[in-house]
Parts: C-alpha cells; structure tokens; sequence
C-alpha cells in the first residue's frame, strides 16, 4: 500500500536541505577566494613583470593594484568579489582580455555533451550486464564479467585514451583524435558534420564511458541482489510471475533508485578526468579551458571556473536528493 | 600449557589469518609487495654503476651504496668512495680490463639518465623496452619511475591520513557544533573536482614532487575523516571508552590510546584504495607536466613524451600504461580483500 503524499515534512527537508546547500555554496565562494590568495605574488606584479624601467613598472603596478582593488582590506576584496558573483560577472580573463563569462559559456557544451553521452551510453550498456549477472549470480557469466570489469575499472581513462589514441587513432587511423571537428567542417554537407562531430567524439566519449561502465555495472548487479532478497520480490514470485517478469518489472525498477546519487557522484569525477583526457584530444572543454588558465596564471578563469564547477556539482547533489525522496516514497524527511 | 597456545592472535593478526584466503587480495599484496623491492632495489636493478667492481686495484660497490643511501639520513652517514664521489666521474668511460679492472654490472646496466644509446630507438636486445627521445634506456627509467610512483602513494596518503584522523577523531569525539562545522567543512571540498582542486593550488608552487605528494595529501584526507568520524562516534559510547573514562583518562588519552587504535582497521581500507588513486593522479599530473619534472623519470611523464613522439615512436606508450595499471590494480585489489575481511557487511561493492 502506499503511503498518501505527507507534504509538511517533506517541505521541511527541502527547506533544510536547500539551507545547508546555501550554507556550502558561501563555503565555496570562501575557499575559491582562499585558493588564488594562496598564490605568492598577485595579478599585479604578474603582468607588471616584462615591464622595462623599474619606476615605470612601480607607477603601472600600483595603478592595477588600485584597478583590480588590491590596495584595499581582503575583506572589501571579498564583498566586492561577492558582489559582482551575484550579478554573474566573472571579469574579463587576464590571457586575452575575453570576457570570462562568454569563455566558460563556449566551453560548456563540449564537456557536457560527452559527458551526457558516456553517462547514457555506460547506462545502457551496463544495465542488461548488471542484471544478467545478478539473476544468474555466480554463474560463468556472472564470474567472467565482473573480473573483466574489475580490470577495465583499475584502468585510468587518460591510459585507455592514450592506448586508443595509438591504436585506433595512429596505427589504423580510423578515428581523429585532435578536436572537435575537421578543418573542413564548414564545407561538408549536414550529413558529413554529423559523421565528422561522430567521429570526432567516439574516442573520448569511449575514454569516458570505460571507467563508469565497471562501476555502473558493480552497482546494477550490487542493488539488484539486494532487492531480489526483499519480500516482496518473493510476494511476486509466490504469485506465480515468471522469473523474466520479477526480474525485470518488480525488482529492476526498484533497484534503480540508488543509482540516481551515483549520477550526482559521476559527475565531478568526469569533471576531474577531463583535465587530462580534453588535453590529450585537444577537445575545447571546461577541463582543458581550466588547464590552459593554470598555465597562463589566468585569476578570473580559474576563479571562475572552480566556483562554477563546484555550485554544479552542489547543484546536482541537491538535485539527487531531492529526486531520490519524489522516486521512493519509503524515505523519511523526519 | 606454553604462552604461544594461549596468546591471542590480536586484531591484526585475525585479518591476517582472514586475508590469507583471498586469493585476488594476495596477488595484489605480492605484486605491490614487488613494487617495493624494485622501487627500493631500483639502484641495484638498473644503473649506470656496477654492483660490484674492481677498479685500478681497489674493490668498489656504487650500485649497493646508491640504494642505501636513498634511505632518508643514511646520505649523511655513508658516502661514495673516491672517486665514485665525483659527479664528473663516469665509471664507464674510465672502465680498462687492460689494468685488470673488472665489473659486476647490474641486470640493466644503464642508468635511468644515461643517454646510453641513439634516440626513439625501437626494442631490441640490448635495450628490451627501446629508447626514449634523447636515448635513454626505457626499462631502466620504468624501474626508477616506480619508486617515484611508490613514495608519492605512501606520503602522500601518510598526509592524508594525519590530517584525516585530526579532523575525523575531533568531529566524532566532540559532536556537536564542531561536528557540524567540519562535516560542513568535509561537505564543501567535496563539492570541488579533486584534479581542478590540485591543480589550482599546485599552479601556484614550483612543479616538484615534494610539492605534488604535498597536494595529493592536502586534497585526499576527506574519505579518510568521514570514516574516522564515523568509527570514532560508534565507539565513543562503548564499554571501554566508559571504562577508561571512569579511571580518569582525560580526552586525548582516550582518543589517542583508546578510540584512533580501533578506528584504524576501517581507515586502512580507504587509505589502500587513496594510494591507488593518488599513484594515478601523480602521473596524471607528470602528464601534464606538473609532476616529476624532466629528465627525472615517472610513468606520468614518459606517457607524456610518447604521446609527443606517436608517430614516430609508438613504443614508447605501453610500458608506462601497464605499469600504472599493475600499480592500481594491485591496491584495489588489496583494498577489496581488505574490506571483505573488515567489514563483510559490503562485501563486493566497490569503494
């Protein structure tokens, strides 16, 4: 029997949870702030350094200390920091003078969308893995898989991009692996920038999916086993449902819902593998974007992108707990 | 009856009588086991230098002094003996049989720097794994770049560890408002991807592998502390932490002496899976360039230097990849056998 919907404490929790992830958000915005005073020097000096003539750089330094507001107390730093956050300007990036804003906007799309695409494609490819192995647990396939997954999950992505880059990439040459489309692009009909686009994120999407497919797969089989042993599963078996029936309508659907909080846990993992792997496919991302503003001592863009990296990845823990307790009825908000 | 009889194994020797049947854990304790003997032997196992040599007239052991003397302190006591001292001194080319000199090379005679032969070399007898772009012995850098890898996983999770049961034994043992503040505090690190984490302290500091074990810890501590946390507040209300209390123990005798002793089985599961992962984030980070900086040897760095030579050199990509999958491998494994035998209630899920 289900429960009828309780709306207050329901409420309660998500007022409570949306406070504490207010609370974390000024904690993010306290360590970004944190991190880039850490840094000896400030941006001053670092743009004043090739500067001939040691008056004319001492007068140009202190007019970018009063201009980037150094001269003033960390905390004025801060709010004013603080206060142009919540008007959604991120400054103008110190490497090329582009807005940063519009700079993370170009990168966005191009992690997301691999990382959409891994998230659904590990999704679908382990899902019928997982199942099969857990109702025939410990049987053949049940061993076999989970040892090969076990070995393909201890295989950092940045190797298997490298293996692939090296094999498919340069020794049989079937795949690119530098961007994110041909230098012909803007000739090819539609049809040829749909195969081109493919071609180009077959590598690092595959790079992407390997690590949560063993994972993902683990995770099927783990909640699926755990469900199975529930009463009723063996209320449905007592009813006389076939195997295929309990497996799949009563047991599956239920084991699904942990794996909404790995969503929220795939996510920054991808985030931090895409330094590495977007450097490597010279894939116009947020990983190598954040890479490339490390080399050139970029301020704004980091800034910018360690909190904007950080508040999604709040947001999507958020997110996950607050789908998590629409899904199941059984969780508590007390 | 002797004493042996009735002594008890104690807690660790009951995980390891328990440990010992895992057979997927004890391959992955010899093979981590092996790392360590080439990681501490790497000297003796590939060198520029012989293990044992007879040199105008005089016995000399470079190889074997070499190894000791990476011990911390023990390159204060024991020195090289003229002229093996001397930086400009290359046995190689000072070698004369005529004079009767003779040699025990070591079973890679070339040193992991040595430019011993012509660049980008494919394999061959002489050099097994070929060589790298300014011809250095590939093997002998892969036996040097695994002490690299072994000492950034053990101090760097040594880092973590301390700061993770700092903060984990306060947050359990106080509860409360401090409990709060630094669950908080846990909360909000987690929320940044540990790689932009790293690299944006590691972007400020010269690129050194004191600085990346250094970083590797200072981000890594938070699975550490929650578990202490969790430990610690368990055992916070038990007989023995009362017990100990009612004899007038003040705090930090109960958490140092009582309390962290018995939290520690369940921190060491999460310590085996950090060293894997920071063995990968160091050669990720090598990778990039932000590690173990050139001409010094790390698997990190030599994937970087074959993916900038992949047309003309592809064998310089496998070696590394293998040995860092072995390396990761090997401490998941262990860590799973670990956790099997600690805590069975999650047997077969992964970290």
């Amino acid at each position: 029997m289900r429960m009828i919907p309780n709306i207050p404490p329901m409420a309660r929790y998500l007022m409570r949870r949306f406070m504490t992830g207010l609370v974390t958000l000024f904690g993010i915005t306290i360590i970004t702030f944190v991190i880039i005073k850490l840094a000896p020097g400030d941006p001053a000096q670092a743009r004043t350094v090739g500067l001939q003539g040691k008056r004319v750089s001492e007068r140009v330094y202190q007019q970018l200390r009063e201009y980037y507001g150094l001269d003033q107390p960390v905390y004025v730093q801060y709010y004013n920091w603080m206060d142009r956050l919540c008007h959604l300007d991120f400054g103008t990036s110190f490497y090329d003078g582009r807005a940063v804003a519009s700079k993370i906007r170009d990168a966005l799309w191009p992690t997301m969308s691999v990382a959409i695409l891994s998230i659904l494609l590990a999704f679908i490819i382990s899902t019928p893995i997982g199942i099969y192995s857990a109702a025939r647990q410990n049987g053949p396939f049940d061993r076999s898989v989970s040892t090969t997954l076990y070995m393909v999950y201890s295989i950092p992505s940045y190797v298997i991009g490298m293996l692939l880059i090296l094999y498919l990439g340069v020794k049989l040459e079937l795949f690119p692996f530098r961007g994110m489309h041909s230098d012909n692009y803007a000739q090819l009909s539609t049809l040829g920038k749909c195969i081109d686009l493919g071609r180009h994120y077959f590598m690092i999407t595959v790079c992407e999916t390997v690590g949560s497919l063993a994972y993902y797969s683990r995770f099927v089989r783990q909640n699926l086993l755990e469900v199975i042993r529930q009463d009723y599963i063996r209320t449905a078996r007592a009813k006389g449902l076939s195997e295929t029936q309990v497996i799949l309508k009563h047991a599956f659907v239920n084991s699904l819902i942990p794996f909404i909080t790995l969503l929220g846990l795939t996510f920054p993992a991808l985030l931090s593998g895409s330094v590495i792997l977007e450097t490597m496919f010279n894939w116009p991302g947020l990983g190598r974007l954040f890479f490339e503003s490390v080399l050139q001592r970029d301020y704004p863009t980091l800034m910018a992108l360690n909190f904007i990296t950080a508040v999604m990845v709040l947001a999507g823990t958020l997110l996950a707990d607050l789908a998590y307790g629409l899904v199941d009825p059984r969780v508590s908000y007390d | 009856m002797t004493e042996q009889n009735t002594k008890s194994p104690g807690f660790w020797g009951r995980i390891w009588r328990q440990f010992r049947h895992y057979k997927l854990g004890m391959v992955g304790l010899v093979i981590v086991v092996v790392m360590f003997l080439v990681a501490f032997f790497a000297p003796m196992l590939a060198s520029e230098r012989p293990i044992l040599c007879r040199f105008d007239g005089k016995l000399y052991a470079p190889a074997v002094i070499d190894t000791f003397r990476q011990i911390p302190l023990v390159g204060r006591v024991i020195f090289h003996s003229p002229p093996f001292n001397r930086a400009s001194f290359v046995f190689k080319q000072e070698f004369n049989p005529r004079r009767g000199d003779w040699a025990l090379w070591t079973p890679i005679p070339f040193g992991p720097l040595e430019m011993a032969a012509l660049p980008l070399q494919s394999p061959s007898r002489l050099h097994m794994l070929g060589t790298d772009e300014v011809g250095r012995d590939i093997l002998s850098r892969m036996i040097h770049g695994t002490s690299v890898s072994m000492k950034v996983g053990f101090i760097s999770m040594g880092i973590a560890v301390l700061i993770g049961l700092f903060f984990g034994a306060i947050a359990g043992y106080a509860g409360g408002w401090t409990d709060i503040s630094i669950s908080r505090f846990i909360e909000i690190i987690m929320c940044f991807p540990t790689f932009f984490l790293i690299l944006g302290i590691l972007a400020w500091f010269p690129p050194r592998i004191e600085n990346v074990m250094i970083v590797i810890g200072l981000t890594n501590w938070v699975g550490i502390a929650r578990y202490a946390r969790g430990e610690i507040i368990r055992l916070r209300g038990s007989d023995f932490t009362t017990a100990a209390r009612a004899l007038g123990a003040g705090h930090s005798r109960i958490i140092f002496r009582h309390l962290l002793p018995n939290s520690l089985a369940p921190v060491m599961i999460s310590v085996t899976f950090g060293i894997a992962t920071a063995i990968l984030v160091e050669a990720g980070l090598s990778w990039l360039g932000f590690g173990v900086q050139p001409p010094d040897p790390s698997w990190g760095n030599m994937l970087r230097s074959g993916y900038d030579n992949l047309f003309t050199a592809p064998h310089l990509i496998p070696p590394p990849c293998v040995a860092i999958f072995i390396a990761v491998l090997a401490f998941n494994l262990v860590g799973d056998a670990l956790r099997d035998v600690i805590d069975p209630r999650l047997q077969g899920s992964m970290k």
